[in-house]
């Protein structure tokens, strides 16, 4: 165990400093450099020069990714010069909110999933699979954007049950003291992710009831219904944490979407402005934090796979 | 025809689900593709003075646009270009993914490593990010939303394939051929690609599936095709603004298009996965 530790970390690490010369290259990559990138498209060539001097933008690149390296390594992401405020502290207030709301529509989404895909996989084949199979397909293939619209078309407007948009507090109770306003991103979110969910708890479980101690417990006289619930669900969960660990640009992806069209005060909004202002420091400061995040996500996911599932350490190379 | 593809071919005639899809996608090439051959509209040319017509006003079955353009012939031009990069770039992620990913696992040692320390690094950066630093450098167009769309979508295709390459290295039959002196090129070309061309297919379904979707989100990003041409992700978003005037025809059809159309894929990629006995995780 002790070396697989090492491995997996060693390899996460190589992947967290490639993510660095990733971002600092495509800041180098925009036309005008980072320079166009902060001063705007209508900089002139001296303004330009003049803040790649003051910056050290004059200097070489292997220098300037060094230096860039130091400034992550204290904490320092850059400056948004559209917000005029720094963007660790942006991070700082805004990742908790969009933890919260992917926190909640996964939490949802796997509440349904599960429990779903473990039917499904019992009646294979069968209409009720069909049916719960397509409706979760149609879901998946939904554009989310659409899918938002279609709900505060019918929950906000037709029928006026909930808010069409997210509440807006500055701290997580005041998001929380308005709960109604989360429904529909919530359930959003949800959708979008629930058909991959228990698709992918279907299979697994699929695979799973054709393994070997499933013919022994059975052998045993253990009951069906603990079979199926205890043995078999317990090896599909450990694979889908793994899974988890891997979705998060997905879900991170999905938050954008969401959090934009429902005006949610998190990151996801936060990158939806900064894109649609050119805002750099501030997008690339979010990549960072989202790719760095998956790695450690994808790391811990394998890590605690492995504690539980000694086949996995024998599998890794 | 030999029997494994024969038998493959019966099993997804049995499917069901699978054949309608397939129909499905047939009947909406054809719609796209072979529509405007029989239907002609004007899809260059703005028509201030016939916009936002109901569906049936002035002979437009389904209405015209918010600039006067007819509606079902605006769904066929929208559809040639979202099946059109959604194919090609499906197609174009999982060549790029079956390569790599066949080269890592068979390979093996440091080269695998490296190769698939760079998959890592795609997959932790979000595919958006990717998308709109592309969308400042280039001009977006059919050729280039191909290419960008499938540069940032071949990484699922390439861990998939390598798993399989890994295991399909150490084979009897490929370790024969190494030595007897058969190259690399040919273990991967003759021996390792073939045989995990049921994965490869099965994966390219959903890929397309899951380009057509990215075609809508780049639209919706502003990043889609430029005006007049259009894809369905481009009038839906363009459509969402009129929403609140009650102008559905705008929104309805193309959701609808892109709904079915990803809808349609995944199931041919379900079917094909039964055809071809695999068990594939993760979709």
């Amino acid at each position: 165990m002790g070396r697989f530790v090492v491995h997996r970390a060693a390899q996460a690490a190589v992947v967290v400093v490639l993510v660095t010369v990733v971002t600092f290259l495509l800041l180098h990559a925009l036309p005008g450099g980072p320079a166009r990138g902060i001063l705007g498209l209508k900089a002139t060539r001296i303004q330009i020069e003049q803040f790649d001097k003051a910056n050290g933008f004059d200097e070489s690149l292997p220098q300037q990714y060094w230096s860039y390296l130091v400034r992550l390594l204290h904490g320092n992401l850059g400056t948004s010069y559209k917000l005029n405020q720094s963007v660790s502290s942006l991070l700082v207030e805004r990742v908790p909110k969009t933890l919260l709301l992917t926190a909640m529509s996964t939490a949802v989404a796997l509440f349904v999933a599960v429990p779903l895909g473990v039917w499904q996989a019992l009646h294979r084949h069968r209409v009720g699979d069909h049916v719960t199979s397509s409706l979760a397909l149609i879901g998946y293939a939904t554009p989310t954007f659409f899918l938002a619209l279609v709900l505060v078309i019918v929950f906000a407007e037709k029928w006026p049950l909930l808010p069409p948009e997210a509440p807006q507090g500055t701290s997580i109770s005041s998001l929380l003291a308005h709960f109604s306003g989360l429904v529909l991103p919530i359930v959003t979110g949800a959708v979008t992710t629930l058909a991959a969910f228990s698709r992918y708890v279907r299979s697994s479980v699929l695979d799973n009831l054709a393994e070997d101690y499933v013919r022994t417990a059975r052998a045993k006289g253990v009951s069906e219904r603990r079979v199926v619930w205890i043995h078999v669900l317990r090896n599909s969960l450990t694979s889908l944490v793994a899974l988890l660990g891997y979705y998060l640009p997905v879900l991170f992806g999905g938050a954008v979407v969401v959090e934009s069209i429902y005006n949610y005060p998190g990151v996801g909004l936060l990158f939806w402005n900064a894109a649609q202002q050119s805002d750099y420091p501030v997008l690339l400061g979010v990549v960072l934090v989202i790719s760095v995040a998956t790695v450690v996500g994808s790391l811990a996911a394998d890590l605690a796979q492995a504690a539980i599932d000694p086949r996995v350490r024998g599998a890794l190379r | 025809m030999s029997t494994a593809t024969d038998s493959v071919y019966r099993r997804f005639l049995r499917h069901r689900l699978g054949v309608a899809g397939l129909a499905v996608i047939v009947l909406l090439f054809a719609f796209c593709f072979l529509g405007p051959v029989f239907y002609h509209t004007n899809q260059v040319e703005t028509n201030i003075l016939a916009a936002n017509l109901a569906p049936g006003v002035q002979g437009h079955p389904l209405g015209t646009t918010d600039v006067g353009f007819d509606e079902l012939g605006r769904l066929m031009v929208g559809g040639r270009s979202s099946l059109e990069i959604g194919l090609a770039a499906g197609l174009l992620a999982t060549g790029i993914g079956t390569i790599w990913g066949a080269v890592a696992g068979y390979a093996g040692g440091w080269l695998d490593a490296v190769m698939m320390r760079i998959v890592d690094t795609g997959i932790a950066i979000p595919a958006l990010f990717l998308l709109l630093v592309a969308g400042t450098i280039v001009r977006p167009t059919v050729g280039v939303l191909i290419v960008v769309i499938g540069v940032v979508s071949w990484l699922v295709p390439a861990r998939l394939v390598r798993a399989e390459s890994l295991t399909l290295a150490n084979r009897e039959y490929v370790l024969t051929m190494k030595a007897l002196g058969g190259g690399s090129t040919r273990a991967i070309g003759r021996h390792i690609v073939p045989n995990a061309i049921g994965t490869v297919v099965v994966n390219a379904t959903f890929q397309v599936a899951d380009a057509i979707l990215l075609v809508a989100y780049v639209s919706f990003l502003g990043l889609g095709v430029p005006f007049p041409g259009t894809d369905w992700g481009g009038m839906l978003s363009n459509g969402i603004s009129y929403t609140y005037d009650g102008y559905w025809w705008m929104i309805v059809p193309p959701g609808v298009a892109i709904i079915l159309v990803v809808f349609a894929f995944n199931v041919i990629g379900d079917a094909l996965r039964d055809a071809f006995e695999l068990r594939l995780e993760g979709r």
